[in-house]
Parts: C-alpha cells; structure tokens; sequence
C-alpha cells in the first residue's frame, strides 16, 4: 500500500528531528575515523592494500604496541586492585559512613585530573628534584635515580654500607605506570562502589548461616558475582591508558617509545616516511581500545544480572 | 581485624592521593630560595602568554557547551518524544568517542578537512577553531547525552510537549522555554564536566596548532622549574571547582525536587 503524501511526510519530519545529530556525527566523528580505517587499507596512489598494516610489523613499531599494552595493563591491574581495595575499606570495611561521600567526590576530580598537570604534579613530587626524591636523598641516603642507598651510621651494624636496588626515574614505563594510577585507581573506586553496594547483606547472611568463614563467602559467593564487573572494569581502565597521550608526553617528551606518542610523532612531523602507515597505526590503536571496550560492554551486562 | 585493613588501604591508598597534591603546591611556593612564596604564581600570571591561552581555552570551552547543548538537547528530546527505537543507535554513537582515542579523531580531521579537500576548514584560523570546538564536542559528548538523557527521564515529555503544543508553542517554544529549564540541572552537570575536560586538553590543540592552555603549559614544562607546578595547582583548582559546582546543581535540584512535591 502506498503511504499518503501525509504521512510519508510525517515519517520525514520525524527523522528531520534528528538530522542535526547524524549531520554533526557523521562530520566530526564517523567520517574522520572511516577515512582513517580506509586509508590504512590505501596505498600511496590510492589502490587497495594491505602493506600498511602489514608494514607495522617493524620492530620499533611493534616494540611501541607492546610498551604501551604493557603500561596500559599494569595501571589497570594496580588501579583495579588498589581501587577496589580502597572501594571495599570504605563500602564494607566498617569504616565510618561519613567517609564515602568525599571519597567518591574526591575521585571525580582526581579521575579528570589528567594530562599535562598531572605530569606537573608528579616531576614536583618523585621527579629529579622532587619532594620526596630529595627528602629520600637527605635524609636517608636513597638516591633513586642510581638505585643506591647509602645506608646512615645507625643501620650499619644490620646492612652494608651501600644497598643496591632497582633504579627508579619518573622518565620511565614504572613512572608512567605510577603517574597513570592517579586517574586509574579513583575510576575504578567511582565504577566499582556501585557494584560492592549492591552485594546483599543477605548472601552474607545465608553463607554464615550454611557455616562458611569470611574467606569462603568472599571465594565462593562474593568474588564470582562481581567477577564480571572487576574484569570489565579493568578492560575499561585498559583502554582508559592506552589512549592517553598528554600526561606521557608531559611527563617523557618524545623520548618514550609507545603508540600514542609514536602516532603524535608522525602526526606532526611523518617520522615513519610513510603517510598510510600512520593510519595503520591509528588503525592499530582503534582496534585495541574497542576490543578492551567490548570486554568491558559485555562483561557489564553478565555483571547486571546479579547486581541489581 | 577486618576494620584494621580497611583503614590501613584506606590510609595507604589516600597517601598515595595526597603526597603528589602536596609536592605540587611546595614545589609551586618554592621559587624563591629562603622561605615560601607566591612569586611563582606571580610569574605565572603576569605572563602575557597565559592570560592569551587561558582565555582562548576558557572561549573554546563556553563554544563547545554551547554547541553540545545545541546537538544533544533537541536530539535527546526528539528520540524520547517520537523515535525510541532510534536509542541504542544514538547512545551507541555518543559512546564512540570513549572507543576511539582522541588523537585518532584529531588525525582524522587533519586530513579530511586539509586545504586540498572539499571542505578546507584547517586552511583558515577561524576554520581550525570551528573544527577545535567540534572535536571538543565530540570528546564532550557521552557525558553530555548520558547527563541530559537521565534527566530527560525525570520529566514527562510527551505530557509538556502536548500542553505547550495546546497552548499554540512551536517547537523552538518548547524546547527552549519548556524541555531546556526542566533539565538544566542535568545540562549544568554536562556543561561544568566540559568545561572541566576542555579548558587543560593538550592532544587536540598541540595537534590543530592552536594557542589554547594545554600547549602552553606543555611548553611552559619544558624550559621553567616552578612555573608548572604553579599552573598544575591552578589546574586542580579549577577541576576540583567544576566537581564542587555539579555537586551544588545535584543537590540543589534534588531539594527543589523534594520541595515541590
């Protein structure tokens, strides 16, 4: 049946209403990203390929990857910890109620305190000439930057005179993996205190009840429900430092090799020598950071049929 | 035993907050050599190039709140009103930017919109802001559609849209004399938290080439000792007064909420 004139533009009126969106998506966010992808399948003259991707196998480029994936995975796996840790002292450690509401304040400022003053922060606190990097150094002879303690007169009688340990610059993945926990950790406490707030006193209940010790309601009851949640909150927070790009450039400059810097490098200046290679890296970093967020969608959605 | 843990990863964990805020603002009184002062923050100020950048940043945020109230708004409305099966498509979408990482979308720009293409907006100064305020809308999005679509969902819309509509409103009325100051609470929320993300943003600006303060303080990092420490306290002032301000709206719309009913 054909529709009348009415109410075909009826129909039309209706997605009239939200035209502006689709016209500003499409412009500002869905083309930019498609012509990326597509050029990162394009050669120079145009033609399909696949060398670009393929050219990403070169070892400084896969080394960055996989420098990045490793700072990324460590400040999710500390921030997840140290965020729930934190999340669960306060939520079910029997701490006072009156602490909850500034703490989660508190990470809301500090997960958007990112980029190049958190960078600031961390050179004035633990960088060469840092807060602490000095006061260690005076007071107590720990000299970061070399690994060497100079153990004071006191202590002699117990160590040598000089102890060795890994050398710690802010210049470096451990830094950056330090300085990212400060957005990483009130994140995860933000995402995750929902979830601790909505395990029922009940389960707890019916595990005493059944004689189960703490240890075993958290292994066998409480850990399996927020399973999903922990592992998807630490896909999102995965993505989370994978994709940023200011604080590491404030804090190392140009001197760190991972993808985000990398790609800003050859953004501003083509330091491959190859223009479709960069898409194929921006191609690459895509690919990574949509694989942690669909973890995290997914695993979202199982956690939701426990935590309601 | 169980209490002492907690308080013991409370404690250790808020160290870990609070040593960095505090070297930060010693190493920000620190300029001079005998005894604390502000002369770093003095510096800072005085400084022609600051004043520049901060109110270049501060414009390009009012644009882009602006522009994201403009895009989400009538759109949340529209679908709420009359295309709900459209929703997972559009929160899809504004979800996006989360996946896709800034500098992606800056590197997608610069080529689309280059001088040599059909819409040459990195040609001119006035283009490059234009494609700046939209990236930073973009970037904005998913706080703003998520903010304003939970406050869509407080109000019956169809029930004000009719009785505008009876009363003779068109739908520029509505929306802007009706929808608009039922969630401004929820748009307030977005637009602070915007503010918040965009005045220090650093990868698109660098990337545009724009004067905006993110760059400069970069700048600043690398050739000043106390100045970035002074900016980086700055900064944290104006976060941590952008979360203080959603939390008054919250509140706020909550008492007048009670209040009415």
């Amino acid at each position: 049946m054909p529709a009348t004139p009415d109410r075909s533009a009826r129909a039309l009126s209706r997605w009239l209403g939200v035209l502006p969106f689709f016209a500003f998506a499409t412009l500002f966010l869905l083309l930019p990203a498609l012509y990326i992808v597509v050029g990162a399948f394009r050669d120079g003259a145009g033609g399909f390929t696949f060398d670009n991707v393929l050219g990403l196998r070169q070892p400084s480029i896969l080394n960055a990857y996989w420098v990045s994936i490793k700072v990324s995975f460590w400040s999710a796996l500390l921030g997840c910890q140290i965020g729930f840790a934190m999340a669960a002292a306060v939520v079910l450690g029997g701490l006072p109620r009156s602490l909850r509401q500034p703490l989660l304040t508190f990470s809301g400022v500090a997960s958007n305190f990112a980029g190049v003053p958190l960078a600031f922060a961390f050179i004035a606190t633990i960088g060469p000439a840092g807060l602490i990097t000095l006061w260690l150094r005076s007071d107590l002879g720990i000299v970061l930057q070399a690994g060497v303690w100079n153990v004071p007169e006191q202590l002699l009688w117990l160590l040598p005179g000089q102890v060795r340990f890994p050398r710690f610059t802010i210049l470096s993945t451990t830094g950056l993996v330090l300085t990212y926990l400060f957005f990483q950790i009130p994140l995860m406490i933000l995402i995750i205190t929902p979830a601790l707030e909505g395990l029922r006193r009940e389960w707890r209940e019916a595990a005493a009840v059944l004689g189960a010790t703490g240890a075993q309601y958290w292994r066998m009851v409480a850990l399996p429900i927020l399973l999903p949640s922990l592992l998807g909150c630490m896909a999102l927070l995965f993505a989370n430092a994978f994709g940023a790009v200011a604080t590491a450039i404030a804090l190392t400059g140009p001197a760190l090799n991972i993808a985000p810097i990398l790609l800003y490098a050859q953004i501003r200046g083509d330091v491959l020598g190859n223009p479709n290679l960069g898409y194929a890296l921006a191609l690459g970093m895509i690919l990574v950071t949509a694989a942690a967020n669909a973890v995290y969608i997914t695993l979202r959605a199982r956690s939701e049929r426990w935590l309601r | 035993m169980t209490r002492a843990l907690a308080w013991a990863a409370f404690l250790l964990g808020a160290l870990y907050f609070v040593l960095p805020l505090v070297g930060m603002a010693e190493f920000s009184l620190s300029m001079r050599r005998e005894g604390y002062s502000l002369d770093a923050y003095a510096s800072v100020l005085a400084e022609a190039e600051f004043q520049r950048t901060f109110a270049f940043s501060v414009a390009m945020a009012l644009v882009t709140i602006a522009t994201g109230v403009l895009v989400v708004v009538p759109t949340a409305f529209w679908v709420r009103l009359r295309m709900p099966e459209l929703r997972p498509v559009i929160e899809f979408v504004t979800l996006l930017p989360l996946v896709i990482p800034a500098i992606v979308i800056v590197f997608g720009y610069i080529r689309l919109y280059n001088t040599g293409s059909w819409l040459p907006l990195t040609g001119t100064a006035a283009g490059t802001n234009l494609l700046l305020a939209m990236g930073y809308t973009v970037l904005a999005l998913p706080y703003m559609y998520r903010a304003v679509d939970t406050g869509l969902r407080t109000i019956d819309v169809a029930t004000l849209t009719e009785a505008a509509q009876s009363l003779g409103a068109g739908w520029g009325t509505i929306l802007g004399r009706v929808i608009l100051p039922n969630v401004l609470g929820a748009v307030l929320s977005g637009a602070f938290l915007t503010f918040a993300i965009v005045i220090g943003e650093f990868t698109m600006a660098a990337l545009l080439d724009r004067p905006a303060f993110g760059p400069f303080m970069q700048r600043l990092g690398q050739d000043r000792a106390y100045e970035p420490s002074a900016l980086a306290v700055i900064a944290f002032a104006i976060t941590w007064g952008c979360m203080g301000l959603i939390a008054l709206v919250t509140r706020t719309q909550r008492h007048l909420r009670t209040g009415a009913r």
